[in-house]
């Protein structure tokens, strides 16, 4: 009943206030790591499977499964991206190397960060990447083309109830385009 | 001291002595009364949004507002009766009646209480003069999906954020007074198991609001970031992700529902012993039940995002808890039910709208366990339902609660008795066009009518002009009780203390209309009475 009771019980509340407001932030890696475990929302690890995920892995003869490939450019992106197959019968336990064609048609050198997702997204976690053009950005020059694969293996503790899986690469512009000229001169060749 | 603020007062000018007053005052009564005018002068601004938009939605095909300029109107009607017509009339409420009712002279904290409230108009008028700028208002609906509200958003979006951290800090400030009021304020002998079921639903709903409004913040800030500072925690392209969007917003809007329903609660746990003459049913399992809803709220919002492919098991948790929650929801109706069962009941108009309150926020209820079965929620959801399912519990839950509340204390407020003939009037006229209003919505909403949309299909026709109809009727019953309210004041027969004869409880020992200041020395409340 106390002024000072006031003071400090105010004081507390204001600090979990502000300890709330860190909160929402703390939320952001959290999330991240519940899907990096979880392979929630079809987040695939952006990390090369390590040698003794894969190692050990059965290959049983009977299973295939169906991945399909999806490819698109990002808002703003100027470049031409798809699969060079539009799906693979694959046999888990066993390598399997997939293509995707780059073609950049701005008239300035481009550079974009493809973006993995798989659906369901449960299947996530079970396809493991040897390598992958989505480990790290790619650059292309002018009118430049080119090939890009993504080596890997399907987990054959796959859920036996998944027998298709969709993987989705989307290609993000990293070039900042704000500077003006750039920005006209590549819209200009869009069209 | 006293002889010498009188001076003062009498060398201004009238007008400026008047915004003086208000502008500086730290009397919880005045305090109490700005709120509610606020959120009187909101609501009118917020129900002629809704009017337009059912104005557009009257016929098929776009008649009178471009669909733009609809989602924006769309957009700030769902803001500003969030925001400014719920949140500041329940603290309004509380304001004027919390000291009251524990026995306090004021709040703890009267000058952060001035300081909360003025924070709100220049909010509200921040967020409103959106509508004016170049690119127009916020158009992304009242839950701000990113990439809707940051790659897309309109410039006028910064503004939005501006004013939700004003809101927001205006709120904490004010449930950061509640508390400590409640904790410190109290007058002896009161014990938490005395204190009335308004002060405990009040108490619980001003911890949901300092554990969730600063996240809130958090989210804006985070939005406000990604649009100019080249932070990307909603942008795929930098390593974000615009479900995690969601995942934060609805981690605080669940929450935030039950900060918008559970003041009504208490509303309706005071009125319903008044007027049904008996004690109220359960008053321990009142309290538990408010505890363990506001508790459950925290651990609920993926039944907002079913439909984003979440894992199956998190859906399953989430369907079972969310349906958990009709347990202590249903335990409150419950009581109600048996405070009114046998007692010698009369239907003054606060009671009419707490009995209302009661049916068709349970009609609301039930359209949310529909909602939180999963695999019926994929038909419903984004569709008319859900908009019928929010509105039950938020127009005869949220609004009526506080209508409830202002017949049932004003009174004691302005001294002098509302016109009974008038109330009784607008009762069944609110009510009848707030079920013709919403109730279609359901129909329209199952057969698959998506919301937020100005146009729809042919077959939706008949039961969208039914809501419209009934939308303007329910628009023009509020103009009725603005009158009922300004007539209250201004004349009418005068009030007893009491009031109303079966009240129990420290504001009816107070004179009516309550003296500026109450309770300057603290009342006892002797050992055997019983909340």
């Amino acid at each position: 009943m106390s002024r000072r009771d006031n003071k400090k019980h105010t004081l507390l509340l204001f600090a979990l206030a502000g300890g709330m407001f860190g909160f929402a932030f703390a939320l952001v890696p959290l999330y991240d790591v519940i899907c990096e475990v979880t392979g929630l929302n079809g987040k695939t690890s952006t990390q090369v499977a390590l040698a003794e995920e894969i190692e050990g892995f059965a290959v049983p003869s009977d299973r295939s499964v169906t991945i399909e490939f999806l490819a698109r450019a990002a808002r703003g992106m100027p470049w031409e991206f798809r699969p060079l197959e539009q799906q693979m019968r694959v046999q888990p336990g066993t390598m399997n190397v997939a293509i995707f064609h780059a073609r950049n048609r701005a008239r300035i050198a481009v550079i974009g960060q493809a973006v993995p997702s798989v659906s369901p997204g449960r299947a996530a976690r079970y396809l493991k990447k040897i390598e992958c053009f989505c480990f790290e950005q790619q650059k292309l020059p002018a009118g430049g083309e080119m090939d890009m694969a993504v080596s890997f293996i399907i987990d054959p503790d796959l859920p036996a109830d998944i027998s298709k899986l969709t993987l989705s690469y989307t290609m993000f512009l990293v070039s900042d385009l704000a500077a003006g000229s750039d920005h006209a001169q590549m819209a200009s060749h869009q069209e | 001291m006293v002889a010498h603020a009188q001076t003062i007062h009498k060398q201004r000018h009238p007008l400026l002595a008047f915004a003086a007053r208000w502008l500086f005052t730290t009397n919880h009564k005045e305090i109490g009364t700005l709120y509610l005018w606020l959120s009187f002068g909101l609501f009118f601004i917020a129900g002629s949004m809704a009017m337009l938009m059912r104005l557009e939605l009257f016929e098929p095909g776009i008649q009178f507002i471009d669909p733009i300029f609809y989602n924006q109107v769309l957009t700030l009607h769902g803001l500003l009766m969030v925001f400014g017509v719920v949140m500041p009339a329940f603290v309004g409420l509380a304001n004027w009646q919390i000291p009251m009712m524990i026995g306090a002279p004021d709040m703890a904290l009267p000058r952060m209480n001035n300081f909360s409230f003025w924070l709100l108009p220049f909010a509200f008028a921040m967020l409103l003069s959106t509508i004016f700028m170049e690119g127009g208002a916020p158009n992304f609906g009242w839950t701000f999906y990113a990439p809707l509200s940051t790659t897309y958003g309109p410039p006028s979006t910064d503004f939005f954020i501006l004013g939700v951290h004003l809101m927001g800090i205006s709120s904490i400030m004010g449930a950061i007074n509640i508390i400590v009021t409640i904790i410190n304020m109290r007058a002896p002998g009161m014990t938490y198991m005395k204190m009335p079921l308004f002060v405990w639903t009040w108490l619980i709903t001003a911890f949901l609001l300092i554990m969730v409004m600063p996240v809130l913040a958090g989210v804006v800030t985070m939005m406000l970031t990604d649009r100019h500072f080249g932070t990307s925690f909603f942008d795929a392209a930098g390593g974000g992700d615009p479900v995690m969007f969601q995942h934060i917003f609805w981690f605080f809007g669940h929450p935030e529902v039950y900060i918008m329903i559970l003041p009504g609660f208490g509303i309706a746990s005071q009125i319903i012993p008044t007027f049904a003459r008996k004690k109220l049913f359960g008053y321990r399992s009142m309290v538990y039940a408010t505890i363990s809803i506001a508790v459950l709220s925290f651990v609920v919002w993926g039944h907002h995002m079913f439909t984003t492919g979440m894992p199956l098991f998190a859906e399953l948790l989430i369907m079972y808890l969310t349906m958990l929650i009709a347990v202590p929801t249903g335990v409150k109706v419950f009581n109600w039910v048996a405070t009114m069962w046998r007692g010698s009941m009369t239907f003054e108009t606060p009671m009419l709208f707490a009995i209302g309150f009661v049916m068709m926020f349970t009609i609301g209820g039930f359209s949310g366990l529909m909602l939180a079965l999963v695999p019926a929620d994929f038909q419903y959801h984004d569709t008319y339902f859900v908009v019928a399912h929010f509105h039950y519990v938020l127009y005869p839950g949220a609004i009526f609660g506080t209508m409830a509340a202002v017949y049932y204390w004003l009174p004691k407020w302005c001294g002098n008795m509302y016109d009974e003939r008038l109330g009784k009037i607008h009762f069944w006229l609110a009510t009848i066009a707030v079920n013709l209003t919403f109730f279609p919505m359901h129909f329209t909403g199952l057969a698959g009518m998506p919301r937020r949309i100005p146009d729809y299909s042919l077959q939706f026709a008949d039961f969208n002009r039914m809501s419209s109809m009934g939308a303007w009727l329910l628009g023009l019953t509020q103009v009725l009780f603005l009158y009922i309210v300004i007539k209250a004041i201004r004349k009418g027969a005068k009030a007893t203390d009491q009031v109303w004869e079966g009240a129990e409880g420290l504001e009816w020992t107070i004179p009516s209309p309550a003296p500026l200041h109450t309770f300057q020395t603290p009342p006892i409340i002797a050992e055997d009475a019983v909340h």
